[in-house]
């Protein structure tokens, strides 16, 4: 029972830990991605269309496909997907200095369109029979679990038995952080984020810092809502059932600090908060609906502590959200 | 030493940016106009293409999508039509203030739910206890009181610590969901929906619902208007907007201008719940403002805190939502396709407002000039 709730509390935590992280990196060039639960759901469509394709090419059997390519097409094509998600993003607020919120909400309306539309009309549109996407074979590559995994007892459930994005999930999150604290990029970075004026002194490329760290962090927020399709949700595209993932995501950059190795923690305990009230016995399905606000209320509280506290090493990057033109001073 | 110099010589960028002075009004609006007309007919484009229906065809069924087929005295759709803006409006309307005084208020779709349970709480305890009349009010002040205590939230802890609005507001949305979906919980038996409530401030049935909303927000809109362009407040909002500096230099309280602010906007958003609960679906769920309150924060920005430039952008936008989905429908294809040509229609909109801002220079105007 236990180690159900702490596997299940993983699995959910993931896209939310894949959506932080990318978010992390965005605002650490000082943009505020509102288009993160769109960019994630653009990821979850172009794996989709991706492996849907590959299936349809394999003539929907299991012998012809290559393990490989089932797991690199999607792969690949949700990156380019939420990369190109990244780009309209970055040359809208970066190049041409719109509005970063009214741009991020735009692009999460567009792209939460673009996923639902192409999930339901993606088997109309490839000339199909059937009313919903199921890729439950590319969906069984993407869960395939390490072998060895049942015969460790709760060892093995809790540490190696999840799909490989989960642990690609924690690899990119210690990746993110290591580059960001102990690595010139990463210094360069948390400079363009907190002044780009002086950064642009010190010679650094702002503009490139910022494109690179949004398409960056797009390519990984899209992994998030891969693997929320393939390994959650079994390769089954239902419209809307991503829900409100990506802006947990973005609630959980606030808890984690704007720290990816925080973020890694905060997603396993987000993704228990999620699900806490299916496990917590005699509890009504009323008392559920309020337990599933706690995830905000705690993001809530971290928010207002930080700016009470105003201890330097938690705050937001200081230039979030505002645009940087180099002419005005 | 002097080598290195000339080696350092970089060539001059092929173009730069200038920021501009003023546009004369009438350019500005022009290029606006024009993005928005160029992006439509791209969109209406792309879905000729994906229907294979002809461009004409596809314009002639988001009219008829979303105003019906008026010639012939039916006007449902039309007044569906306008109560839909009118509903968008009043949330755009309410972080116009806001956003003027570069508040980022997201939390539109919060405060209205929040409005709208205060509305349906009158509207299922008090249900025959009261003559309407009194009803009426009541539900009035309920559902203004919790949007804006909803509203003010935010704005006291961003007043006295600088607490970050945007992350703030957004966070409030979801828990004001997750009230709503306990209270529909208790209220519906555990069914999930609240039978629809006969009391409100407008009948559920007929054609007066849809003149009670519209006048409502139309009335807003001038209030809106008036208070922002003539009224002390409007002065302080603009000021504090511009510079909290100059603000404290002139002697505004800005602490009390945020909160006083944002009372009224959560307050406007509140009515938007109320018109949403008690005028139109008498009921509540998770999804009644729908989306709405983030079209809004959307929509306030392109009105560019005019309430009636965002009664325009609103009208324009709703059709090109309604119309879209109706297009997609015709061809069984699934209607999120509305929120891409929208999502797109307003990319656009919000890029090309670089070019009223900022003036691009191509090298080689000066070229004589080189050393």
């Amino acid at each position: 029972m236990i180690i159900q709730f702490i596997c299940r509390a993983i699995l959910l935590g993931v896209p939310l830990l894949f959506g932080s992280v990318g978010e992390i990196v965005t605002e650490k060039s000082g943009h505020l991605n509102l288009g993160i639960p769109g960019v994630m759901y653009v990821g979850a469509i172009s794996g989709i269309i991706g492996s849907f394709f590959y299936e349809q090419a394999c003539g929907n059997d299991i012998a012809k496909m290559n393990a490989l390519l089932a797991v690199l097409i999607p792969l690949l094509c949700a990156i380019v997907g939420s990369v190109i998600m990244g780009l309209i993003y970055s040359f809208l607020t970066v190049t041409l200095r719109a509005n970063q919120n009214v741009t991020g909400l735009a692009l999460t309306t567009f792209g939460i369109g673009l996923g639902n539309f192409f999930g339901g009309s993606l088997t109309k549109l490839g000339g199909g029979e059937a009313t919903f996407i199921a890729l439950t074979k590319t969906s069984g590559f993407f869960s395939t679990k390490l072998p060895f995994a049942d015969k460790l007892g709760w060892f093995g459930d809790i540490f190696l038995s999840h799909d490989f994005l989960t642990y690609l999930a924690i690899i990119v999150a210690v990746i993110v952080g290591f580059v960001l604290n102990r690595t010139r990029v990463g210094l360069n970075l948390r400079a363009v984020g907190e002044s780009p004026a002086t950064a642009d002194a010190a010679g650094i490329n702002v503009t490139r810092y910022k494109y690179f760290a949004t398409c960056i962090g797009s390519a990984i927020a899209g992994l998030g809502g891969l693997q929320y399709v393939m390994a959650y949700a079994n390769g089954v595209w239902t419209n809307n059932a991503f829900g409100d993932r990506g802006w947990m995501a973005i609630a959980l950059v606030i808890f984690a600090l704007w720290k990816p190795s925080v973020a890694i923690v905060g997603s396993f305990l987000f993704g228990a908060l999620c699900n806490a009230n299916n496990y917590i016995q005699g509890l009504g399905t009323a008392t559920q609906e309020l337990f599933k606000m706690l995830p905000y209320v705690v993001t809530i509280i971290v928010l207002v502590v930080i700016s009470m506290r105003k201890r330097r090493e938690f705050q937001p990057p200081a230039h979030l959200g505002l645009p940087y033109f180099r002419e005005e001073r | 030493m002097a080598e290195k110099t000339v080696t350092k010589l970089h060539r001059e960028p092929l173009f730069h940016i200038v920021k501009r002075d003023d546009m004369v009004w009438w350019k500005a609006w022009g290029i606006r106009a024009i993005t928005i007309v160029v992006s439509i007919f791209v969109m209406v484009f792309i879905s000729s293409l994906l229907t294979g229906k002809g461009m004409i065809q596809t314009f002639e069924i988001m009219y008829r999508g979303v105003f019906g087929r008026i010639e012939t005295g039916s006007f449902k759709m039309l007044f569906k039509y306008f109560e839909e803006v009118a509903i968008l409006l009043c949330l755009a309307l309410a972080l116009t203030p806001a956003f003027k005084m570069k508040f980022w208020n997201c939390g539109a779709e919060g405060q209205a739910l929040m409005g709208g349970l205060g509305a349906m709480v009158c509207m299922i305890e008090l249900e025959g206890k009261l003559p309407l009349a009194v009803l009426i009010p009541i539900i009035a002040v309920v559902s203004i009181i919790c949007g804006a205590v909803w509203g003010v939230i935010p704005a006291i802890f961003k007043a006295f610590f600088d607490t970050n609005e945007t992350l703030f507001t957004l966070m409030m949305n979801y828990i004001a969901t997750q009230i709503i979906a306990y209270y529909v919980y208790i209220k519906g038996g555990g069914s999930n929906v609240i039978q629809p409530v006969e009391a409100g401030i407008a009948p559920s049935t007929g054609n007066a619902h849809y003149f009670i909303n519209a006048g409502i927000v139309a009335v807003l809109t001038l209030v809106v208007y008036i208070y922002l362009k003539y009224s002390k407040h409007g002065y302080e909002i603009s000021v504090v907007g511009e510079s909290q500096n100059t603000a404290r230099y002139i002697g505004i309280n800005v602490k009390k201008v945020i909160i006083r602010t944002m009372l009224i906007s959560g307050a406007v958003c509140g009515i938007a719940g109320m018109l949403i609960v008690s005028g139109i679906d008498h009921s509540i769920r998770t999804a009644s403002v729908g989306g709405q309150g983030f079209t809004a924060i959307m929509m306030a920005w392109l009105g560019q805190c005019n309430p009636f430039i965002t009664l325009i952008m609103t009208a324009i936008i709703v059709f090109l939502n309604t119309g879209a989905g109706k297009v997609a429908d015709s061809c069984h294809l699934n209607s999120a396709f509305a929120d891409i040509f929208v999502g797109i229609v307003i990319l656009c909109v919000v890029g090309c407002e670089f070019f009223i801002k900022y003036s691009v220079k191509i090298r080689g105007a000066r070229k004589g000039n080189k050393e």
